[in-house]
């Protein structure tokens, strides 16, 4: 569906893509995790012809489009910040592309009133946008890129600028919305939580490069090295060697044991509590238990690895 | 091409004249190391300084009530304190002879209260909007870490403001440096700026030689403070995430709020509508006695001029209304050229310019560049509705070229994907958003135009006065019942210009340039 090949960009101070080269599939979700920096966004404006790369190919459907023009290229982008048309109302904003399809008036009216509905935003069609919350914006902002069917759809942290709890309920509407569309979408994001969330597969970029993909559970079985695996939260990592902090069981030493070490801090993290523990020969190792009766600071203990929890990079 | 013909030669005539003379070069020191010249340079700048201290100490205080607080009708002190910068400046300078006692209504006092009036608006409006830009949460960190309230003032507060006071300082010091009616109306024999001193030789003395001289001297001075201005401004420049008011803005919460609120803007209040209301006092009363007597004499012919009173106020819509055409089209296309260059801000200098150089040099340099075939210019009557296009050029730019600039490059970004194409952004994007700065421009332009006097007195014919040329003309004219037809053709300007920004006014603006 979507190719890229080698894409290259630099700017005068950094290189921000790399020799990236990826592919989306008909109907599946690319997500695109990297700290920011990473060069993510110059990917999407790239694919969509806002920024030229210096060397590579875009092919859509097999067709080189690397040097289509933006408005030529059919593919559909929601920005960061949703830049959406202070000028207009929800209506015209979501009615745009469908204007510049050429679309006939009473066509666009349902259309865009079927979106609205489809994002959870029934009768806001004469709202002013500037008078919408921060979730409702993001809709917007989804409806109108939908609006015209893409043949791609890019998301450049749509959920960047939203609080968690908000975050987290328009995350499960996009997945419900994504497989019920059948869209073919790359989700760019630097929260690993929303890629795997979203993604059908996920790729990591650091520093203008691809440096790994697959999907989520390919990745947490295997992280490409230490940096992914610390990127990823995995913690325990060292030596070439990854310990899962739910694969340590932590016990209070009995009487005439000597244990392996002693717990430095605890931390609740939900339903798990994080142990850090001191290790005898001065290296820290962090577990996650869900007891409730679980080691405070300064006891003594001993540890256990599930041999299962243990990944070679 | 416009700028090129009505701008750029008439400044090259002045040139030549200021440094030849029947064909060769002079020396243009003896003009310069005249004593009355060095007087008059010297009266420029320390009226100047003088009136934009003035114009801080009335502006200030509102200032910081309206960029500090949030009270029903703040929107609206904002609109009104335009009023005094928008009128004619024979108006005020009219209002000022009539409203301060004989012996200070001529002189430099006079003439540095009515400074004061007309910049004032541009003190309130620059400061108080980057007052407002201000996030408050850096003062309340500063109050955390135990910085008193002066403390916050001096070490956080102020060297924030700096640029906006440095900038509305310059535009003001700009202002009075140029300022023309006002001082030629109340500055009275003694009191002369380069400005008056260009119109007295050329006008007065037929001294074309150093009348152009003095236009250089004024060029050069007020190209250093355009340049200065524009440096100050740049650092204005609204920056990305600036707060929103909402954020910044709190309601008056004690007793003493409300007394700063009230006190600030009620002093403001009472120095601009006080003059205005004098100046209607006296239109009215002719003889020691109150009617309309002094309106209706404007109906009929009178030995002051070639044409009855009534007839100027048409002459002067009809070239008004030309002139902001003009000044909209070549203002609103010399925007487009401003906002999308990126380089160096040398073409904004350029458009400034006319701005400094000076609606009497204009004048001056028309009746000189405009009086040969083929390009006898000077009787033509586009001639007049041209040079005040040129005076409104430049305000044009700067209320259209920040909106253009404002627009977030993102929007033309989204719209380009959501397939338009480049010359449909323009039309979906640009112009919507455009549009309703550029009505306010039109607005100001025809307020600029209808007020123009410094270019107008020289080139309106006299069977064609404009309204300003015929007050002025009034005024110099002895007798109560001249005296009294200005004031009525004041209150007739004044009323005009108000019923112009009406208009204008019904469309809601945000944020432009200066204001």
């Amino acid at each position: 569906m979507l190719r890229v090949e080698d894409i290259s960009v630099g700017f005068p101070e950094t290189v921000a893509l790399d020799g990236v080269t990826l592919e989306v599939a008909r109907g599946e979700v690319l997500a695109v995790l990297g700290p920011s920096g990473s060069g993510k966004s110059t990917l999407l404006r790239v694919i969509c012809g806002l920024q030229r790369p210096d060397a590579g190919r875009v092919l859509l459907d097999g067709e080189d489009v690397t040097s289509a023009p933006t408005h030529r290229r059919g593919i559909g982008l929601v920005f960061q910040d949703h830049a959406l048309f202070d000028h207009k109302d929800v209506a015209a904003n979501v009615a745009f592309g469908l204007r510049m399809r050429g679309d006939a008036l009473s066509d666009i009216d349902r259309r865009v009133r079927e979106l609205l509905d489809l994002v959870g935003l029934t009768g806001f069609e004469r709202r002013s946008v500037a008078t919408l919350s921060g979730g409702e914006q993001q809709r917007v902002a989804l409806a109108r890129a939908l609006a015209p069917e893409p043949r791609v759809l890019l998301l450049d942290e749509p959920l960047g600028s939203l609080d968690r709890r908000l975050r987290d309920r328009l995350l499960v509407d996009l997945g419900t919305l994504f497989a019920e569309l059948e869209v073919t979408a790359i989700y760019v994001t630097h929260d690993q939580a929303e890629a795997f969330a979203l993604g059908d597969r996920v790729a990591v970029v650091r520093e203008g490069q691809l440096v790994q993909q697959g999907t989520a559970d390919e990745l947490w079985a295997h992280p490409a090295d230490e940096d992914i695996a610390r990127f990823l939260g995995l913690g325990n990592v060292r030596d070439g060697t990854v310990i899962r902090p739910e694969a340590i069981g932590v016990r209070r030493v009995g009487a005439g044991e000597t244990g392996d070490g002693v717990v430095e801090s605890t931390r609740r993290h939900g339903p798990t509590v994080h142990l850090t523990v001191r290790l005898d020969d001065a290296s820290l190792l962090e577990a996650a238990v869900t007891s409730l009766d679980h080691a405070a600071p300064g006891e003594r203990v001993a540890v256990e690895i599930d041999p299962g929890g243990i990944v070679q990079l | 091409m416009f700028l090129g013909l009505f701008f750029v030669y008439p400044l090259l005539s002045i040139l030549t004249r200021g440094l030849t003379s029947n064909g060769s070069l002079v020396s243009p020191l003896d003009v310069l190391a005249d004593p009355l010249t060095r007087e008059v340079v010297w009266f420029t700048f320390w009226q100047a300084l003088t009136s934009t201290a003035l114009t801080f100490a009335i502006g200030l205080p509102a200032a910081y009530v309206l960029g500090r607080y949030s009270f029903p009708g703040r929107s609206l002190v904002r609109a009104l304190v335009i009023v005094p910068f928008v009128l004619p400046t024979v108006v005020v300078a009219l209002a000022f002879l009539a409203i301060l006692p004989p012996g200070l209504d001529r002189g430099w006092v006079a003439i540095v209260i009515a400074h004061a009036f007309f910049n004032v608006a541009v003190v309130v409006l620059i400061v108080s909007t980057f007052w407002a830009g201000l996030d408050r949460r850096v003062s309340e960190a500063a109050a955390t870490l135990g910085a008193g309230p002066w403390r916050r003032l001096r070490e956080i507060t102020l060297p924030l403001l700096t640029p906006g006071l440095a900038a509305a300082a310059a535009i003001v010091f700009l202002f009075s440096f140029t300022s023309f009616g006002i001082v030629l109306i109340l500055g009275g024999p003694a009191s002369s700026t380069i400005e008056t001193e260009i119109y007295n030789q050329a006008v007065r003395l037929f001294d074309l030689r150093a009348a152009a001289v003095l236009s250089l001297v004024q060029l050069l001075c007020v190209g250093l403070a355009v340049w200065v201005t524009l440096r100050l401004e740049a650092r204005v420049a609204p920056r990305r995430g600036v707060r929103s008011e909402r954020d910044v803005l709190l309601a008056p919460q004690t007793a003493r709020d409300r007394v700063v609120v009230i006190g600030s803007l009620g002093i403001l209040a009472m120095f601009l509508a006080l003059p205005l209301a004098v100046l209607v006092e006296r239109s009215l009363s002719v003889g020691g006695e109150y009617g309309l007597g002094a309106y209706r004499e404007l109906a009929r012919p009178t030995s002051v001029l070639l044409a009855t009173p009534y007839e100027a106020v048409w002459n002067s819509i009809v070239y008004a209304g030309a002139a902001t055409v003009i000044a909209v089209v070549v203002g609103g296309l010399a925007a487009f050229a401003v906002a999308s260059s990126r380089g160096p801000r040398t073409l904004d200098v350029l458009l400034m310019l006319p701005l400094g150089a000076s609606a009497v040099m204009l004048g001056f340099g028309f009746v000189i560049a405009f009086d040969r075939a083929p390009i006898d210019f000077r009787s033509e009557p586009w001639i007049v509705p041209v040079a005040q296009a040129l005076v409104a050029i430049p305000f044009v730019v700067r209320i259209v070229a920040p909106t253009l600039r404002a627009i977030d490059e993102r929007q033309r970004e989204a719209a380009a994907v959501l397939g338009a194409s480049p010359g449909r952004v323009r039309r979906e994007i640009d112009l919507p958003i455009v549009g309703r700065a550029v009505t306010v421009a039109a607005g100001f332009a025809f307020a600029i135009s209808l007020g123009e006097f410094g270019a107008t007195v020289f080139l309106a014919r006299p069977d064609s006065p404009t309204l300003p040329v015929a007050i002025f003309r009034f005024l110099n004219r002895p007798g109560e019942l001249n005296a009294a037809q200005a004031y009525a053709l004041a209150v007739v300007l004044m009323g005009v210009t108000a019923l112009a920004l009406l208009v204008v006014g019904r469309l809601r603006v945000r944020r432009l340039g200066w204001f």
